[in-house]
């Protein structure tokens, strides 16, 4: 079987925050416990789309020790291909759905002996738990949480009132920047560093403190890709012996599992490395999109990561 | 079914003995007339009825006289457990995980009650009835870790994982295979399993890591390994090697049946979730050749394993100077037929020695 | 020349490399011995480093002190052991702050023990430069009687403390900063292969 052990829940609120963010919590259907986890975790939410199955992962927010309820919180992605806008217009109170369990790829440093969290808009969400994991064991840590408008600032009211002291926050269009040089100079030796954000703020965190001479394992940053839409391809599947179509608006992942192909996943965003898949032939050209592989590996035309990676030309075959 | 629990020693006079029924349900660790080090997990989601792999944490006639044994050798040696300060928590998680497993699996031996962190732990057994609160380590006699180890069959490594890798930062190491906690604490993945011969070369760990490093909450996986002892010697630590090593010299043609051990383990692995740690529970299983000869299929499978295997291997678990009498000892219950794939004794169904 | 090439060896065993000058807001230098010439090397690939740098050296009979002073680095000391240095270290590692860059450089006991300090203030182990200089003694831990004796130079050797003959392993641990000793005769006491030098 592919992916984590499923949970069957219920959706038992849902609460719109802004223009953009809504708030989905859900409870298991058998009224039981749900597993504890451990901040950064996340959650992949199976929705049931007409006769597609669409599977996107969403960090857990909730306090990792309640186990009466989950809580994840959805961005709208109106270019994207419809995952978040099913959440958004299709979930109401009451429906029931399957979730993962929770799978953890930016989980803390425990050792750590500050915790430097840096997030930019939604990127706040892993957040949420890890310091609702530190608040119970003392741990100490401090927040730069950057948001494009006050009115789309999700949950800074919440921290800024409960978190005072630790809690720092950014608006774009006010001008106001973190500034980062200043930040990473003169913290304590043991401190890391966690970014969760658009792309380009993960770079900019990575490459500012490389420079500044941190250690590259006391950077952990944490970036899912959502399979982005492309030009519908055929594929070969060799061990399955069979030719599926990839259609414009699904991944090569969705496909197979579409035909009953079982593929391994976790998290469904080029991340995990789960997925890794050979090429046993091609000719064209890879979208590659993911950054599990390296360059090396994406130039070799030899592996493709079907979750987020896409493919324009005549033949490919692959080993699943 | 209940369990009656054997009063037996791990030293000195050694008279740890198994019952029929414990001898039935060995984990005998072959599959196939030969062995060779390969990454063989699967999940650990129960097996047959009365099968070491039914429980998730097996209880069996050993138990108390086991934890007595543990609690001298930490008498002596109180480094054989130890815990790094960020693995804390991954103690907790190691205590709930086992508290509700046991309570739930045998439900005639252990209960747990539990109100918010509030819980009671009832061990009869062992006669523990202790309340405390989850997560305060002010209200139990040891840190988390400790104290259910000291009442848990088995070793235990809690692993770390960061950068893609596993640290070995927390353990209860009393049974082991010749290998220190004390040593290898704060090690990753490579570096404990360094001094092991040939899997390396083979790609072994790296393969092996990738599965750990993937192994999800709710999913649970298992293996079997093995290693050979001269007396049912569960502290086979390096630490001791200068006192129990002599023992290997004490076989005879006469004692061999009863002295010699095969000592197996039954490594399983779990995700921790409050941590994200995973702990290796290691589950020493030993049984005289004389017993193990009892199933025909075993006496032919365990001769032909042992006659095979490369040097390097029999080196590296410590029996080359004693391969030829174990041999001589063997080829007397290996009548040449083939047998049935799998690790189970099959006994109604093989055929008897010729 | 001081420098020696290690055979290949198990997963354990250190491997280290050159000293090379990295971006950082402070730079901690340690050394013994020979070590002395790495840090020389180092000071002339990049001499702005020496602003910033504090330089704690254990001459251990060599002739390099005067020469590691007239780098000028910000902070000096050189000390009789490295027992004697050890509160210094220490000391400059708490009031250290993320972004500096730890070198180390001599024998392989005095570079583990330093980065054991390193590594218990916070900074991963591989983010701290090791480059091997002069003897090639080890620093042993007896597994029985866990005893560490010093500059180990053959194999086997007799614990400086209970007495055992231990052979010497090239399994290490990094909390310890040793190599591991096991008795190399329990199982035919007294049969005890003539010491050899290591690496002979």
């Amino acid at each position: 079987m592919s992916g984590a052990t499923k949970i069957a829940v219920t959706v038992t609120d849902i609460v719109p925050l802004n223009d953009l963010v809504t708030r989905f919590e859900f409870k298991p259907t058998d009224g039981g416990r749900l597993p504890t986890f451990s901040g950064g975790a996340h959650t992949v939410v199976e929705m049931r789309d007409g006769d597609l199955t669409r599977m996107n992962p969403y960090s857990l927010m909730s306090d990792p020790a309640d186990q009466s309820a989950y809580t994840i919180s959805v961005r709208r992605d109106d270019e994207g291909r419809g995952g978040s806008l099913f959440m958004h217009n299709n979930v109401s109170v009451g429906d029931e759905m399957t979730i993962s369990y929770p799978v953890n790829l930016f989980s803390l440093d425990l050792r750590a002996r500050k915790h430097l969290f840096i997030a930019g808009g939604i990127g706040i969400t892993p957040f949420l738990a890890q310091l609702k994991q530190l608040e119970r064991s003392n741990g100490l840590w401090e927040l730069h949480y950057a948001c494009r408008t006050s009115a789309l600032g999700s949950y800074v009211d919440e921290l800024t009132e409960n978190h005072p002291n630790n809690t720092h926050v950014y608006y774009d269009d006010q001008k106001q920047m973190i500034d980062l040089q200043n930040l990473l100079d003169g913290q304590p030796l043991g401190t890391h560093i966690y970014v969760c954000g658009p792309k380009g703020m993960i770079e900019w965190v990575r490459r500012t403190a490389a420079a500044a001479g941190w250690p590259a394992e006391a950077i952990h940053y944490e970036e899912f890709l959502a399979p982005q839409p492309g030009k519908p391809f055929e594929v070969k599947l060799a061990i399955s012996n069979k030719t599926i179509q990839v259609g414009e608006q699904e991944s090569l992942l969705e496909a197979m599992e579409r035909e009953g192909v079982d593929a391994p996943y976790l998290c469904r965003g080029g991340a995990c490395g789960q997925c890794e898949t050979s090429v046993i032939d091609y000719s064209g050209n890879f979208i590659h999109r993911d950054h599990w592989l390296e360059d090396a590996e994406h130039a070799s035309g030899q592996k493709i990561m079907p979750c987020v990676s896409r493919f324009e030309g005549k033949t490919l075959v692959l080993d699943r | 079914m209940t369990i009656q629990f054997n009063d037996e020693t791990f030293r000195d006079d050694y008279s740890f003995h198994n019952s029929e029924r414990a001898i039935k349900r060995f984990p005998f660790p072959f599959h196939e007339d030969s062995y060779m080090y390969s990454v063989n997990m699967e999940q650990h989601q129960g097996g047959p009825a009365d099968s070491i792999y039914e429980k998730r944490f097996d209880v069996d006639e050993h138990y108390v006289s086991e934890m007595r044994d543990r609690a001298m050798v930490l008498a002596d040696d109180p480094l054989r457990c130890q815990s790094l300060p960020h693995m804390t928590l991954a103690g907790w998680d190691l205590l709930e995980l086992i508290m509700v497993s046991k309570s739930e699996d045998y439900p005639d031996l252990f209960e747990l009650h539990r109100d918010g962190d509030n819980w009671r732990w009832l061990n009869k057994p062992l006669g523990i009835d202790d309340s405390f609160v989850f997560l305060d380590e002010t209200t139990l006699p040891y840190g988390p870790m400790e104290y259910i180890t000291r009442q848990t069959q088995g070793d235990f490594c809690v692993l770390d994982q960061r950068d893609d890798n596993l640290w070995m930062d927390a353990g209860m190491i009393t049974t082991q295979a010749d290998w220190s906690l004390d040593f290898d604490l704060g090690m990753n993945f490579f570096e404990w399993h360094a001094p092991v011969p040939l899997a390396h070369e083979k790609g072994i760990f790296v393969r092996a890591l990738k599965f750990l490093l993937n192994i999800q909450q709710g999913s649970p996986a298992r293996r079997l390994n093995w290693t050979m002892t001269v007396n049912p010697l569960l502290d086979t630590s390096p630490e001791n090697y200068h006192k129990w090593g002599i023992q290997k010299t004490t076989l005879t043609p006469e004692n061999i049946g009863a002295k010699q051990h095969l000592r197996v383990e039954l490594q399983t692995f779990f995700r921790l979730p409050r941590s994200n740690a995973l702990v290796f529970p290691i589950r020493c299983y030993l049984c005289s050749f004389q017993d193990m000869m009892t199933m025909p299929k075993w006496g032919r499978r365990l001769h032909r394993v042992i006659r095979d295997l490369p040097e390097e291997l029999a080196t590296y678990k410590g029996f080359i100077d004693n391969r030829p009498m174990m041999l001589d000892y063997l080829s007397k219950f290996d009548d040449g037929q083939p047998t049935s794939p799998g690790i189970w004794p099959d006994f109604d169904t093989e055929p008897p020695l010729r | 020349m001081s420098t020696f090439k290690f055979p290949d060896s198990i997963r354990s065993r250190p491997v280290y490399g050159t000293l090379e000058p990295r971006a950082g807001s402070a730079h901690l230098l340690i050394a013994d011995a020979h070590g002395a010439e790495a840090i020389l090397e180092l000071a002339k690939s990049d001499p702005s480093l020496m602003a910033t740098a504090h330089i704690i050296y254990i001459p251990k009979g060599e002739d390099h002190e005067d020469a590691l002073r007239a780098l000028n680095p910000a902070q000096f000391y050189a000390g009789p052991s490295y027992a004697a240095a050890q509160q210094r270290i220490r000391k400059a590692l708490e009031d250290a702050k993320m972004g500096l860059q730890v070198y180390l450089t001599g024998t392989e006991g005095l570079m583990g023990q330093a980065q054991n300090e390193a590594m218990q203030a916070g900074i991963p182990h591989t983010a701290i430069q090791t480059e091997h200089r002069g003897s090639v003694a080890r620093r042993m831990q007896c597994v029985h009687c866990k005893g560490i004796t010093e500059d180990v130079a053959t194999d086997p050797f007799v614990c400086s403390h209970c007495g055992l003959n231990l052979f010497v392993r090239d399994h290490y641990s990094r909390r310890l900063a040793a190599y591991q000793g096991v008795c190399i005769d329990a199982e035919d006491p007294g049969n005890v292969p003539e010491p050899k030098e290591l690496y002979t």
